[in-house]
């Protein structure tokens, strides 16, 4: 595989019967980078992670409005830049307003976008005219 | 969820037989969990030597366990996390709440 140019795109129903798929992808892709230099293992099982968690978001957004809805999911490297976008068709949140997990006082959600911003470079939540879109990059 | 429970030397033991927990499958997880504990099984230990990939749902799941085990002067604890899965707990801080042991044997004995 050549890091120049990598496009992926899946769009699967809102059923968390597919995220293993998803994920799946992000790891074969962090083992078959050709110019990556660091922790493979690391990147494979974060980049999972954080396809898992953006797309369980994802589905949970969009089943609250429209239950037969689909969630697309693009992946894009180019220059060593990694690149998720995934578009959801729900209300929408307002990322900035999302609290950090209260170590000391553990709760059983939250978690989720803690672990994308922790474990990525970028993160950004556009609402646009028909979808919103959940960007995450990753400098490889 | 696939997994297997057997009581071993006063607790019950939770084997988990899937390789990923997450959002799929981890409301089964906690409602099996909270089951156990409400039919007074509050000693538990969760093997996870089959997992190699948790989400955030998946720890919330075992939070669960934790926190109603615990409301009922019990203990959830884990044993033989691998080392992404246990990166994970550290990673939310969770290691510091949970007991987790290398293997049932070393938990066996922490229970003595």
């Amino acid at each position: 595989m050549c890091n120049s140019i990598l496009q992926v795109d899946v769009i699967i129903p809102t059923q968390t019967k597919y995220l293993d798929l998803i994920g799946s992808i992000g790891e074969h892709i962090a083992k078959d980078l050709d110019d990556f230099s660091g922790d493979r293992e690391a990147l494979a099982y974060h980049l999972n992670l954080v396809l898992t968690e953006a797309t369980t978001n994802a589905i949970k957004h969009a089943t609250l409005i429209t239950p037969k809805d689909t969630v697309r999911i693009s992946i894009h490297i180019q220059d060593n830049e990694l690149n998720i976008k995934v578009y959801d068709h729900g209300q929408g949140f307002d990322l900035e307003n999302v609290p950090l997990p209260d170590f000391d006082q553990p709760k059983e959600s939250g978690m989720g976008l803690y672990f994308i911003r922790t474990l990525m470079d970028s993160v950004t939540y556009k609402k646009q005219s028909d979808c919103n879109v959940l960007e995450i990059i990753k400098y490889l | 969820m696939k997994l297997n429970l057997e009581k071993m030397n006063g607790c019950s033991v939770i084997f988990i037989q899937e390789e990923r927990i997450d959002a799929h499958n981890s409301g089964e997880l906690k409602e099996y969990i909270l089951h156990m504990i409400e039919h007074g099984e509050v000693n538990i230990i969760v093997q996870l030597e089959s997992v190699r990939f948790i989400d955030s749902s998946g720890l919330g799941a075992l939070l669960s366990g934790y926190k109603n085990a615990a409301a009922k002067s019990g203990k959830l604890a884990l044993a033989c996390c691998k080392q992404q899965v246990l990166s994970m707990f550290e990673l939310t801080r969770l290691n510091r709440v949970f007991e987790i042991y290398t293997d049932l044997n070393e938990a066996f004995e922490s229970e003595a």
